[in-house]
């Protein structure tokens, strides 16, 4: 059901999310390093929207952009080289994660290109879009509902590891500060 | 008359009624002459209603365009040059989604997306636009943006899929024809300003301008000289005018109105929102990114969610058709 | 070209996707580049599962939902990834996956 047009462009993106993710661990500038991950993931992206899989498609490209920038902020942060301008090798046991990774890749292909696949069952539906809403909504409400409640811990316990500054530093020990004392000011209490 | 998005059957696109060249060509040509006005009108706001605001940003244009491009010391050219070239090509994409005429250049299932998609890669072609030259106030400039975008985008989100709930559909065509008996402004009126506010703030423009900030020397584009500089100035103007036509076809009925015929109510609506735009925008001082984040969360997360809840319950009623 | 082979072909590489990933996570010294490689593998899944939903089972929503689920994978291996980053950062001026090993037997 790909027309021809949508083949070529399914083999040009794949090549290039499989390139961008190698570029990942060659380049030397941690900048580059991002944005090559970012290609990776906007080619995915491209792949799902030819899959008529419009929805995830844009949002995966969303998403991963933001989370791509907020990464940057922490590069800077935290590397100590991030233009790449004094390359450096910073790898450790790196004969024998390769030998990990290609056995991975060489398991799952061989189990890709044995596997008598199945035929497709159904057809594609009118609007993949408004299946996966009705899917989110109905029968599948349940995932819905775990996911929400993990990212609602995954916030919280990211905000308690990630401050070092509570309650009692912002409004004095016993709470009796008329305005917090931040680091930055931001107009409000 | 553009399907609603119910049946889930696509509307026609513009790409498959005219042809792909010539459709991508008129959006083209609609983002040129929007972002035109917008830099003409914004011109006005700031030095009067007279001819030399109208000529200046054609004489900008051109002096930018014929001024030699300057460099800095080792910048990172490859994605420097990929942030400058991505503002203008991502202004141009945001405005396939919208309905000039009644139809889209691309018609997805997820035209909404698509726009906020675009909005987001802005993020990372600001960034870039920052980095690229290695200099420091341009990278200040690139993560006052980032700390800006972490402030406005959630209600911006919510502001794009009060719209999208209201109509049952997430095209934009089909929230057009949603407002069919009352324009969304009425019930969303949180939803519409927050909109028109985070479009100022995602091409740093007006109050919103600290990452390209005087104190900074315009920061994110102090290093942009020449062509670089029309490029990236052309595509915030393109955006700001893609997001007032985005907030026509959202807010204000897209192309509904009596007589005249559906484009021109739709330029004039365009053309009033963006004159209200920069009237508004130029008389608000300059909002500092680290101070409006905090109302950002603490004001405008909660009152775009409260909107929200609003336009939820009136569709449980059945308000809306 | 057969639909199973175009099938298999993007798994193929979703598979390549995986490896990298994994030599990545592994290798990488510095917390942020790990984070990367992890975020590789799942960029793997997402690719697979589309390709499952497309050329499996359309009519059925639930290829779609794992690619959900990868997306929201991915959001919280990030925020509790950088978060954790940030907390032995402050506690130890550690930003390397060697000097934060107290997990390790």
């Amino acid at each position: 059901m790909l027309n021809e047009l949508s083949v070529v462009a399914v083999a040009a993106l794949g090549l290039l999310s499989v390139a961008a993710g190698v570029a990942v661990f060659v380049v030397d500038s941690m900048a580059r390093a991002t944005f090559a991950l970012l290609v990776s993931f906007l080619a995915v992206a491209g792949m799902l929207l030819a899959l008529e899989l419009t929805y995830l498609g844009v949002v995966t490209a969303l998403m991963m952009t933001i989370e791509m920038l907020i990464m940057v902020v922490f590069m800077i942060m935290f590397m100590m080289n991030p233009a790449g301008l004094m390359p450096m090798t910073m790898v450790h046991n790196g004969r024998a994660s390769a030998a990990a990774g290609i056995t991975v890749f060489a398991v799952l292909t061989v189990g890709i290109w044995t596997i008598d696949w199945p035929s497709r069952t159904g057809s594609l539906p009118a609007d993949s879009t408004r299946q996966l809403g009705g899917a989110i909504m109905g029968s599948h409400m349940l995932v819905m509902l775990v996911i929400g409640i993990g990212l609602f811990a995954t916030i919280i316990s990211g905000t308690v590891l990630a401050t070092h500054r509570g309650r009692y530093d912002r409004f004095g020990a016993d709470l009796r500060n008329a305005r917090p004392k931040d680091p930055t000011g931001g107009g409000l209490k | 008359m553009p399907d609603p998005g119910v049946s889930g059957a696509e509307p026609l696109s513009l790409a498959a009624a005219w042809g792909l060249v010539p459709a991508v060509l008129a959006v083209v040509a609609a983002a040129l002459v929007l972002g035109t006005v917008f830099a003409i009108v914004d011109n006005v706001a700031i030095n009067g209603a007279r001819v030399r605001s109208a000529a200046e940003p054609f004489r900008t244009s051109l002096r930018w365009l014929i001024q030699q491009r300057r460099t800095t010391l080792s910048p990172d050219r490859l994605l420097w040059r990929a942030g400058i070239v991505a503002v203008p090509v991502l202004a141009v994409l945001s405005l396939a989604v919208v309905p000039i005429g009644g139809r889209t250049l691309l018609t997805t299932s997820a035209d909404l997306v698509w726009f906020n998609a675009m909005e987001a890669l802005l993020w990372a072609a600001v960034w870039l636009v920052g980095w690229g030259p290695n200099a420091v106030h341009a990278l200040v400039g690139g993560y006052r943006f980032l700390a800006q975008g972490l402030a406005y985008e959630l209600p911006l989100m919510f502001a794009l899929i009060t719209a999208g709930l209201g109509a049952d559909s997430l095209r934009t065509t089909g929230i057009v024809a949603a407002q069919e008996n009352l324009w969304f402004v009425v019930t969303m009126p949180v939803a519409f300003v927050v909109f028109l506010a985070s479009a100022a703030a995602f091409t740093f423009w007006g109050p919103f301008a600290a990452p390209a900030g005087a104190d900074i020397a315009s920061g994110v584009i102090s290093e942009l000289s020449g062509v670089d500089r029309l490029v990236v100035q052309a595509g915030r103007a393109v955006f700001l005018g893609a997001a007032a036509a985005m907030a026509v076809a959202l807010f204000l009925g897209g192309g509904a109105g009596p007589w005249l015929g559906e484009p021109v109510w739709y330029l004039l609506k365009t053309f009033a929102v963006m004159a209200a735009v920069a009237a508004v925008g130029r008389r608000v001082p300059l909002l500092r990114p680290d101070r409006f984040v905090e109302f950002a969360w603490m004001v405008l997360v909660p009152a775009t969610l409260l909107q929200t809840l609003m336009v939820g319950l009136l569709v449980i009623w059945g308000f809306y058709p | 070209m057969s639909e199973t082979v175009i099938l298999q072909l993007i798994l193929t590489v979703a598979a390549a996707l995986i490896g990298v990933g994994l030599f990545g996570a592994l290798s990488q010294q510095s917390i942020v580049m790990v984070m990367m490689g992890l975020e590789l593998i799942v960029n793997g899944v997402i690719l697979a599962a589309g390709a499952a939903w497309f050329f499996l089972s359309p009519e059925l929503p639930d290829a779609q939902m794992l690619v959900v689920v990868a997306l929201v994978v991915m959001a919280v291996e990030m925020a509790m990834g950088f978060a954790a980053t940030l907390a032995i950062y402050r506690a130890r001026q550690v930003d390397m996956v060697d000097d934060a090993s107290e997990l390790s037997g």
